[in-house]
């Protein structure tokens, strides 16, 4: 273990950016959900150091990250259901092919 | 001499005013069951009379007759007491309003009860009349329902006690008489004349508002007699003036003043009973009866006063000259009403109220009487109005006859006949306040009156018979409903003169109404010099009785009576002896061009304006309405574009947004 909270947040953040790129340059909707969960991971990686390296924020911390932990199965459970909801009827897990709402 | 204004008077600290005192509860409940009366008959044969066969008449009349039988009690109650009497009370706050409080307050006094007695028994008569004359009409029911209607109405405008409720019932018998004159509305004719009588005094209404808004701003109250105190010494003498004219203007449509005179005549198109009650006898009398009610206010602005002496006399000739050579048996009575009207406004202009009061009652009963003996006439000849197509009818309808040439008499100024008596009164109290020139062209008038009223007599009742042949076997009296009234009509026509008018100079009905306008004489300094019989005043009644007597003749002399020729060609000769008569001739046969002057004004030129407005609401303010609308949907049109549809560039603008938002942060943090 670094004994540095910037190399924490360094990785971090290369984490979150590489997800925020996934998410907004992949077409299929199954890699667009592994890159929300890379990002929530990154964020969680970033509280865990706060809490690691400052021993008050130690529990709020650890109690944040479960509930991210959470919410991100939540969420992938929900996104999942939607994306092959949507597979059955369109055919395709491209998401430019999802756009007849606009109109 | 002409009017002045007494500033000292002005103050409110003359001789004492006539105090208002509370009704007893007797007198309230007696005032409010005759309001009820007609409203109850109105809402009940409105709303039933379909189901109520062949006399849905019976609840209308049985409410007129019981609120007559209260009126008469209360009216002859308070003008036979010693003192004269004046009590009102309030019903409640019609309108609580802060600054303004609007009671809704009736008022009975010596003005109220005179004219309590024309427009019931008139009233009573009238519906009385009306079983005959509409008994073969299919929609009796809708017509007794608005004859209810227009009762309640004038009742209400002559005991109101405040402005607005005046107004109020203004309206309401504005509505009535809309009603009633385009009553046969299938036909179109009677539309018109409602839709024009409705417009005329729309116009004039709108003015009296404005005069009823001024005499609140200056006064602070819409009580008619509280709003007397403070108004001789409200404001500058101009804006009294124009207050008054404001208010004069709305009586003046109301009562078919010169230059609204035109829809009086248009408005013979109703029913004849209605021609009796509404455009002779009662309604057409608000307009005198409110000048009347608030003479302070209108002895403030002498200027306005010698105006409305001054259009009143000018309607009396117009109307006079007019009244010459129609062929309509109901509109030479219509233009003789606009005539005796204009008497009235002259009286009210020049200070003589109580004789202008006078003359309304006479007229009333007068005018009341010729308009049912005219419809009796018109059943008698199976619906003809042409004069042209009646004669020697004399004989064949004894009793309308007799009854019609005593109203014609009673009209003409010949004693001792009602009208003699007002009439004199008005020309001789004129002369004697100083206004000359309304004496002479009153006198003129007179003698147009009678020339016209015996005109019409040889006309229709005597010569040669020019009815239809066809017409001619079937010509009856009238059924006993219809002749009764006319009989009972005669009887005051007759007497009314004579019972209220005597003695000379000191008579019944100046003792009746003089307290009430004692404050309004006060304020124009009128001070009548003693009454001369071998004098002054004897001189004035030989001449009005001379100039009548001498219109009779002429009119006797060229049109015939009883038995005697009509001398019709020299009729023609004079009218078509030379270019000067024959315009005179035609002029008044089209009214002096009024009607043609109105399309010119109004319909052409008006017309016009109107267009021009309308473009400007069609294309400017509907412009920038419709404008606002069409730029917003374009806008939206254009923008809508940026929503792909793709949820990627969603999600990338929340990036840009998060980087966006971070960047700011860091910036304001540093």
């Amino acid at each position: 273990m670094s004994q540095s909270l910037e190399a924490y947040l360094v990785l971090s953040v290369l984490l979150f950016g590489i997800g925020t790129f996934g998410f907004l340059a992949k077409r299929n909707a199954i890699a667009m959900l592994m890159s929300i969960e890379l990002m929530l991971n990154a964020v969680n990686l970033s509280i865990i150091a706060f809490g690691a390296f400052t021993p008050e924020l130690a529990a709020q911390a650890s109690t944040i990250a479960l509930f991210v932990i959470a919410v991100a199965a939540g969420e992938a459970t929900v996104g999942l259901a939607i994306v092959i909801a949507i597979y059955r009827i369109r055919r395709t897990p491209l998401v430019d092919e999802y756009a007849s709402m606009k109109e | 001499m002409d009017l002045t204004f007494n500033a000292e008077a002005a103050t409110g600290h003359g001789a004492e005013t006539l105090s208002l005192t509370g009704a007893s509860s007797e007198q309230a409940i007696a005032m409010l069951l005759i309001l009820a009366l007609p409203l109850a008959g109105f809402l009940l044969t409105g709303l039933l009379g379909r189901r109520m066969g062949e006399r849905p008449w019976i609840i209308a009349i049985a409410a007129i007759l019981i609120a007559t039988g209260i009126g008469t009690m209360l009216a002859l109650g308070a003008l036979s007491s010693e003192e004269p009497v004046r009590y009102g009370f309030t019903l409640y706050t019609w309108i609580p309003a802060g600054d303004l409080q609007v009671e809704f307050g009736f008022l009975f006094d010596n003005l109220t009860a005179a004219m309590m007695i024309v427009v019931t028994w008139i009233g009573s008569m009238v519906h009385i009349y009306s079983i005959g004359y509409m008994a073969h009409d299919d929609a009796k029911w809708r017509f007794f329902s608005y004859l209810n209607l227009f009762m309640f109405s004038m009742l209400l405008l002559i005991m109101a006690d405040s402005l607005l409720v005046i107004f109020a019932a203004w309206e309401l018998v504005g509505l009535s008489s809309y009603l009633l004159i385009g009553f046969w509305y299938k036909r179109r004719a009677p539309k018109l004349a409602a839709k024009k009588s409705f417009l005329v005094n729309r116009v004039a209404d709108q003015s009296f508002l404005i005069g009823i808004m001024g005499v609140f701003l200056l006064t602070g109250t819409m009580n008619v007699l509280d709003s007397f105190v403070g108004f001789a010494s409200s404001a500058e003498p101009w804006v009294r003036d124009l207050v008054a004219l404001l208010l004069f203007v709305g009586a003046a449509g109301k009562s078919a003043q010169f230059p609204f005179h035109v829809w009086l005549p248009d408005a013979m198109e109703g029913p004849t009973p209605v021609s009796a009650l509404i455009h002779a006898a009662t309604m057409v009398n608000a307009g005198v009866y409110f000048i009347a009610r608030t003479s302070p206010i209108f002895a403030s602005a002498p200027e306005t006063m010698v105006l409305v002496a001054a259009i009143g006399t000018f309607t009396a000739i117009l109307a006079a000259s007019i009244a010459l050579t129609q062929k309509d048996i109901k509109r030479v009575l219509a233009y003789s009403t606009l005539s005796q009207l204009g008497y009235m406004f002259a009286a009210l202009g020049v200070g003589a109220f109580v004789a202008a009061i006078f003359h309304l009652m006479a007229h009333g009963f007068t005018k009341g009487l010729l308009f049912l003996g005219s419809g009796s006439v018109i059943h008698a000849v199976s619906g003809e109005q042409d004069m042209n197509r009646m004669g020697a009818l004399w004989r064949k309808i004894p009793i309308t006859h007799w009854t019609f040439l005593i109203a014609a008499l009673s009209l003409a100024g010949i004693p001792p006949l009602a009208a003699f008596f007002s009439k004199d009164s008005v020309l001789g109290e004129s002369f004697i306040l100083g206004f000359t020139w309304v004496f002479v062209i009153g006198a003129i008038v007179a003698a147009m009156t009678g020339f016209y009223m015996f005109r019409l007599m040889g006309k229709t009742f005597y010569g040669k018979s020019h009815v239809d042949p066809g017409v001619e076997p079937a010509i009856h009296e009238s059924p006993r409903s219809m002749t009764v009234p006319l009989l009972l009509l005669a009887i005051p026509t007759i007497f009314l003169g004579m019972v209220i008018g005597l003695p000379l100079g000191d008579s019944t009905i100046l003792h009746w109404l003089e307290p009430i306008f004692l404050p309004a004489e006060e304020l124009l300094a009128i001070q009548f010099p003693e009454y001369e019989l071998f004098g002054v005043d004897g001189a004035l009644i030989i001449v009005s009785v001379a100039v009548a007597a001498l219109g009779i003749g002429v009119g006797i002399w060229l049109f015939g009576i009883f038995n005697s020729r009509a001398r019709l060609e020299t009729v023609e000769s004079l009218t078509d002896r030379n270019r000067v008569s024959r315009f005179f001739y035609t002029a008044s046969q089209n009214k002096w061009y009024f009607d043609d002057l109105n399309h010119l004004v109004f319909y052409r030129f008006g017309g016009k304006v109107a267009n021009g407005v309308m473009w400007f609401d069609v294309k400017v303010v509907d412009g920038v309405v419709n404008g606002v609308g069409t730029i917003t949907q374009s806008v939206g049109d254009n923008i809508r574009h940026i929503q792909t549809g793709h949820v990627q560039n969603y999600a990338l603008g929340i990036a840009l947004g998060l980087v966006g938002m971070a960047a700011l942060f860091m910036l304001m943090a540093r």
